[in-house]
C-alpha cells in the first residue's frame, strides 16, 4: 500500500525561490512593524529611557565637559544613540520569545515559507524601529543643545554604522529569544550581555576616565569601537580606524550569531 | 486518490538527550477523507506526533509519509499539502482577523488577490465577518479557535492536523467547531485530530488510537473501544474508606473489570448498568454498610485508561509533568 503524492494546492505562483523568500521576509517584517502602530505604548516606553538618559546625564555630568573636548552634550548624545540601538536589538529576543509562547513559530514552521524569513523579518523590523528611535533621540538631543559638527552625510554614515552593528547583534538576541523559556526570561537573559558592553565602554565617559583595569576591556570591545566611530563622524573629529574596526566586528558577529540563531530555530518546536 | 494520507512507521522521539521518550515506536495509518483520532491524556505524546507529521519537529527514529512525501526528506512538499492548528490558538494579537489570514496566505505563496479573496471567504464561513477588521486581542476564546482553524485552511490543504481543537472551549463553541470539522470532511479533507475527550472522538472520529507514555495501547473505532470496556460505570459513594474497602469485597465479582477505589468512592465498569446496580444494592443491603450515594454514568477517557493500563489518566500527567521538556513547560505557562 504505497502512497502516491496527492495534488497539492495549486497556489504557488511561478517565481524563483529567492524572490519568494524575499516576499516572505517582507510579509513578516510588515507584520512586526504593524505591531508598532497597533501598540504604540511599546515604542513610547522604548524612547522614554534614552530620553531620560539624555536629559539627566546632560545636566548631571556636564562638568565632564572639560575632559571631553567641548561640551558634554556633543559627547553624550552619540553614545546614547549607540546604547539605544543596542537596547532596541533586545526587542528581537522579546519578540521571538513571544511568538514562540503564542504558538506562532510552530505555525510558521508548518508553512511552505522560507525558514530564514521568521528571523530576517523580525531583525529587519527591529532595525526599522531603531531608525524611528534614532530620529526621536536626535531631535531630543537638539533640543538640549546637541550640535554635531560633522557633515550631514557623516551623520547618516554614523547612523548606518550603529544600525548595522545593532542589526548584527540582534541575531544573537534572536538566539536568546528562541532559547529562553518565556519572554520575561529572554529579556532578563540579555541584561548580563548588554550592561557590561554598554556601561564598561566609551558610551558615557572617555576611555581615560574609566578605572585602569577596565580600560583594556573597554577599549577593545565592539560597543566602544562603534561608539568612537559614531562619535567621531558626528563631531567631525578624526575617526582613526574605529569605523573599520566596528564594521569588522559587525561582520564577524553576524557570521557567528546568524548560524547559531538559525540552528536554534530548526531545533525548537 | 491514495488509500492513506498519513503513514507513520515506528516513530520515536526523545527529548533531553534521550532521557525522555515522548514517542516510543508509534505506527499509524490515516485513511484519506476521514477524521482520525489520537486519544490520550496530557503528556501521552499526541502533540509530539502532530508536530512530527507537520514537519515542525524531526523524529529521532522512524519514517512518516504525509500526502505521499517523506516529512524529513521532502518537508516543503509536505507543508504545501497540510494545514496545522496547534494546541494554542496561534493568532497574532496585534493584527486583525483578516490580516492574520492574509499573512498566512502570503506565507503559503498564494497570489495576492487570491489570498485576500480566500481570507474574506473564510471569515464569512466561520462567522467572523463582523470582526474581520478588529484586532484579534479583542476576540473571545471560541473566535480565536475558529480563526486559528481558518488560518490552517487558507491554502485549502487536503490534510489537516488539529491538536486539541476544542480544549478550553465552552459547549456551544465546541459544537460549532465540530460542525465545521464535519463539513470539511464532507468536502474531502482528511483530518487527524488529537483529543482528551472520548465524547469528541466518539462524535468525529471514524478510527482512533489511544496513546499512553508514547505508545499505542489500543486502536479501533470508538464503539469498539467502549464495548471492550463495558457500557456503563457504576459509582458508589460511602461515608468512610473502611466501608468502601469492605464493600469492594462484596461486589468486586459483579464485573470482570477491575474496580477503582479512590478513598470513599468505588467505580466499577459494568456491561448492564441497571441490573448490576440492583445486584450491588442487594448485596450492600444485606450487610451492615450504609451507602451514601449511587450513580450510573457513561465511561470516560479515564475509565478507558484505567481499564487498559491499570492507572488513571491523571496519574500519567503527574509522572510526565516531572519529565516535561522545557518547551512543554513554556507552553503550559503561556496557557495560563
Amino acid at each position: 500500500m504505497t502512497t502516491t503524492p496527492l495534488t497539492t494546492a495549486e497556489s504557488t505562483p511561478h517565481q524563483g525561490s529567492v524572490s519568494l523568500a524575499v516576499r516572505d521576509v517582507i510579509t513578516l517584517a510588515r507584520r512586526n512593524l504593524l505591531a508598532l502602530i497597533r501598540v504604540p505604548t511599546a515604542l513610547v516606553f522604548m524612547v522614554i529611557q534614552p530620553v531620560m538618559f539624555v536629559l539627566l546625564f546632560r545636566y548631571i555630568f556636564q562638568s565632564l565637559g572639560a575632559f571631553t573636548q567641548g561640551n558634554y552634550v556633543n559627547f553624550l548624545v552619540p553614545g546614547i544613540l549607540v546604547q539605544t540601538t543596542i537596547f532596541g536589538a533586545v526587542g528581537t529576543a522579546i519578540g521571538l520569545a513571544e511568538d514562540l509562547q503564542r504558538g506562532l513559530i510552530e505555525r510558521f514552521k508548518a508553512l511552505p515559507m522560507a525558514r530564514m524569513a521568521v528571523l530576517a523579518g523580525r531583525t529587519l523590523a527591529d532595525s526599522a524601529r531603531n531608525v524611528i528611535v534614532l530620529i526621536i533621540i536626535t531631535g531630543v538631543g537638539f533640543l538640549v543643545g546637541f550640535r554635531p559638527h560633522g557633515g550631514f552625510f557623516d551623520y547618516i554614515a554614523a547612523c548606518l554604522i550603529m544600525l548595522l552593528f545593532a542589526y548584527c547583534l540582534s541575531w544573537g538576541f534572536a538566539f536568546v529569544g528562541l532559547a529562553a523559556p518565556n519572554s520575561e526570561t529572554a529579556q532578563a537573559m540579555t541584561f548580563p550581555l548588554i550592561f557590561p558592553l554598554t556601561f564598561a565602554s566609551t558610551v558615557f565617559i572617555p576611555l581615560y576616565e574609566l578605572p585602569g583595569w577596565l580600560q583594556g576591556f573597554a577599549n577593545n570591545q565592539p560597543v566602544s569601537q562603534t561608539t568612537d566611530a559614531v562619535r567621531a563622524l558626528m563631531r567631525g573629529t578624526p575617526i582613526g580606524d574605529s569605523v573599520w574596526v566596528s564594521l569588522a566586528w559587525s561582520i564577524g558577529l553576524i557570521a557567528v550569531l546568524a548560524p547559531l540563531a538559525v540552528n536554534q530555530f530548526r531545533k525548537i518546536a | 486518490m491514495s488509500e492513506f494520507s498519513v503513514e507513520a512507521t515506528d516513530i520515536v522521539r526523545t527529548f533531553n538527550n534521550g532521557e525522555f521518550r515522548a514517542l516510543d515506536g508509534v505506527s499509524l495509518q490515516v485513511p484519506t477523507g476521514q477524521v482520525f483520532g489520537l486519544l490520550g491524556p496530557n503528556g501521552s505524546g499526541k502533540t509530539t506526533m502532530v508536530r512530527i507529521l507537520s514537519t515542525v519537529l524531526a523524529p529521532t527514529e522512524g519514517r512518516a509519509i504525509v500526502a505521499g512525501y517523506d516529512v524529513v526528506k521532502q518537508p516543503s512538499q509536505v507543508r504545501r499539502s497540510i494545514g496545522l492548528a496547534g494546541q494554542f490558538a496561534a493568532v497574532d494579537e496585534n493584527l486583525t482577523g483578516f490580516e492574520n489570514l492574509r499573512m498566512v496566505g502570503f506565507l503559503n505563496h498564494m497570489e495576492k488577490s487570491r489570498a485576500i479573496a480566500r481570507s474574506r471567504q473564510l471569515l464569512v464561513d466561520f462567522g467572523l465577518a463582523d470582526f474581520a477588521h478588529k484586532l484579534t486581542s479583542t476576540y473571545s476564546g471560541g473566535m480565536r479557535r475558529r480563526l486559528d482553524l481558518a488560518a490552517a485552511l487558507v491554502a485549502d490543504p487536503p490534510i489537516l492536523f488539529l491538536d486539541e481543537p476544542t480544549t478550553g472551549l465552552d459547549p456551544q463553541s465546541r459544537q460549532d467547531l465540530w460542525a465545521i470539522i464535519e463539513g470539511l470532511v464532507e468536502g474531502g479533507t482528511t483530518v487527524l485530530l488529537t483529543t482528551q475527550y472520548l465524547e469528541e472522538a466518539d462524535r468525529l472520529c471514524k478510527q482512533l488510537v489511544v496513546l499512553d507514555h508514547g505508545k499505542i495501547i489500543a486502536e479501533g473505532t470508538s464503539s469498539q473501544l467502549k464495548s471492550s470496556l463495558g457500557n456503563t460505570v457504576l459509582v458508589l459513594t460511602f461515608s468512610s474508606t473502611g466501608d468502601a474497602q469492605q464493600t469492594l469485597g462484596l461486589i468486586a465479582d459483579i464485573s470482570a473489570k477491575p474496580a477503582n477505589v479512590d478513598g470513599t468512592i468505588i467505580e466499577l465498569t459494568v456491561d448492564r448498568g441497571p441490573a448490576s446496580a440492583a445486584e450491588a444494592l442487594r448485596r450492600i443491603d444485606s450487610s451492615e454498610i450504609v451507602l451514601a450515594g449511587l450513580q450510573l454514568r457513561e465511561p470516560s477517557l479515564d475509565d478507558i485508561f484505567l481499564n487498559l493500563t491499570g492507572h488513571k489518566a491523571e496519574d500519567d500527567v503527574k509522572v510526565v509533568e516531572e519529565k516535561l521538556s522545557r518547551r512543554a513547560r513554556r507552553k503550559a505557562k503561556a496557557q495560563v
